[in-house]
């Protein structure tokens, strides 16, 4: 069944765009990630212009993060505090991260060195995840206790100063550090146009020491309020948001995002992690191949404002 | 269809034939409207020559195309194994839309110069390269671009497209994909014999979003944030119907 859309100005077929967000929704519930990096480049294979499939998909993420952060709501599995810190930092990254990208832009092609340095932190996080996840679930198959790590966060984390409790997380450490971990994805967001969901789930895991359990959650809360800023900043600046498309991916996106959370909530949390390295190490090799396949066409066409 | 054919060709024939040829077009609509349905749409042209058929068979071109727009184009090149972005051209006049049907290939019918000059065939668009662009990389970078609209189907060449009877009669069936842009289109005929145009015949099409998609469109153009805190708004009231609805209570 094909519908047009009033905004990208062509026709999709309807099943097929739910049938995607429901994909994006699963794995965004299961892991605390947004999913655009998954949702855009779909789109534009089958010919919606990338700005509208940018913009439309952080539409449909703002929709998959509430129903994943209600279910690990439930579940006392997110913590508000240690979220609303994380989306304040955020806020702050982003505006620096556009200020950033405005210098960067006027230097020239540094979009390549930013994408290659992406790649490069992605799959290093993803190497070591692999390798702590692994290590974990052997220990577990030998019926050995984990070992009691000797400190639960970066000694950088313990070093700043006003420690705070964090009731939810468990956690007695200075908001400054989650602030600083937000602030450092909001940059990265904007200057690789791929949400921070990679980043800040290992970070809060292994930088700040928050319990798997409550890290999914936290997550979604955060990418929450950052995508719905992304909608409203994208529908005032270049009227690219396409609502139809939008409430295509938002249905088949909730019930994905329900689903997901039901199984990371079943999950034992190393094999959550393993998952998750792979998916992270999945994702550098996409965007790897990306930069150094051979194009289908040596030509791009845009069209330039008059 | 047929019979309004049939009607026109009556019509033509029975006319005393004048000295010089003329053309009659006609179209089996002269206004698209894209609805939340839209999928594309066929367009006929369709009409009549009248006068002027002692001789060999004439050449037919009709000719469908959209607004112009500037559009740049880049070429990917590789540096160190990544693939960049790197040479840009700007061409400054670029249909959204084009089509050309003929009677026989377009280099069979004209000179490379007439069909330059009427802008008939794929190879003959002029796209206006802006400020001073080599020649040679100039025609590389249009190549790319019409390649790049031929495979989204909004450039089409088809080579035996017009359909001709009794050297009399034509008709032409012109695709137009679901992505064809909005605006004012026009239609172009071309009589073509021994190289040159004889006459020519144009009807304006206007291809315009209709409804709910025109609604939708002009406020999101008007009113930017309200259309994003709705579409917004929109995500979570679905997101929080995904959480809360079908949620069994612990007993």
């Amino acid at each position: 069944m094909e519908i047009y859309l009033p905004i990208a100005e062509m026709s999709v077929s309807a099943p097929l765009m739910v049938l995607l967000g429901f994909g994006v929704g699963f794995l965004s519930g299961m892991f605390g990630v947004g999913g655009g990096f998954l949702t855009t480049p779909l789109l534009i294979v089958t010919g919606i212009p990338p700005a509208v499939a940018v913009a439309s998909s952080a539409t449909q993420v703002t929709g998959s993060s509430v129903t994943g952060a209600i279910a690990h709501w439930r579940a006392r599995a997110l913590d508000p505090k240690m979220g609303l810190v994380m989306t304040g930092g955020g806020f702050v990254g982003a505006a620096l991260g556009s200020a950033l990208f405005r210098w960067l832009t006027v230097l020239g092609q540094v979009d390549v060195v930013i994408a290659l340095a992406y790649v490069a932190l992605l799959g290093t996080v993803g190497s070591l995840m692999l390798k702590e996840s692994l290590e974990a679930l052997a220990r577990r198959q030998r019926g050995e206790a984990p070992p009691r790590p000797a400190r639960r966060h970066h000694p950088l984390v313990a070093a700043l100063p006003w420690p705070t409790r964090f009731p939810r997380s468990g956690l007695y450490i200075s908001p400054l550090a989650p602030a600083l971990l937000g602030a450092a994805v909001g940059v990265l967001t904007v200057l690789t146009g791929v949400g921070g969901g990679f980043i800040l789930v290992p970070g809060m895991l292994y930088l700040l020491g928050m319990s798997a359990g409550t890290v999914v959650g936290t997550s979604l809360f955060q990418i929450l309020f950052v995508s719905a800023l992304t909608t409203v900043l994208h529908a005032v600046q270049s009227q690219t948001v396409d609502i139809v498309l939008a409430g295509l991916l938002l249905v088949g996106g909730v019930v994905g995002a329900r689903l997901g959370t039901g199984v990371a909530q079943r999950l034992a949390p190393e094999r959550l992690r393993l998952a998750l390295a792979l998916l992270v190490l999945a994702v550098a090799a996409r965007l790897f191949v990306g930069l150094t396949w051979r194009p289908g066409s040596l030509f791009v066409a845009e069209v330039a404002s008059a | 269809m047929i019979r309004a054919l049939v009607a026109l060709g009556l019509a033509v024939a029975a006319s005393p034939a004048p000295a010089a040829p003329r053309l009659v077009a006609e179209l089996s609509q002269s206004r698209i409207d894209i609805s939340y349905r839209f999928a594309g749409a066929e367009l006929l042209v369709f009409g009549a020559i009248q006068g002027g058929s002692a001789g060999p068979p004439p050449g037919l071109a009709v000719v469908v195309r959209g607004p112009t727009e500037p559009v740049t184009v880049r070429r990917r090149e590789r540096v160190l194994g990544i693939w960049v972005n790197r040479r840009a051209v700007r061409f400054e006049s670029v249909p959204g839309y084009y089509a050309v049907a003929t009677t026989a290939p377009v280099e069979a019918l004209l000179d490379e110069r007439n069909a330059a000059i009427h802008e008939i065939g794929l190879d003959f668009l002029q796209l206006s390269p802006a400020g001073y662009v080599d020649p040679d990389e100039a025609r590389q970078f249009q190549a790319g671009l019409v390649d790049l609209r031929r495979e989204a189907g909004l450039y089409v060449e088809q080579p035996y497209g017009v359909r001709l009877t009794a050297d009399v009669l034509f008709r032409a069936r012109i695709p137009m994909p679901s992505a064809v842009p909005v605006g004012e289109y026009l239609a172009e005929v071309f009589l073509i014999s021994d190289g040159r145009v004889r006459a020519k015949a144009t009807a304006p099409i206007l291809v315009e979003k209709s409804g709910f998609e025109r609604s939708i469109f002009l406020f999101a153009h008007r009113h930017g944030l309200a259309y994003g805190l709705g579409s917004v708004g929109l995500a979570v009231l679905a997101g929080l119907a995904g959480g809360l609805l079908g949620v069994r209570r612990p007993a």
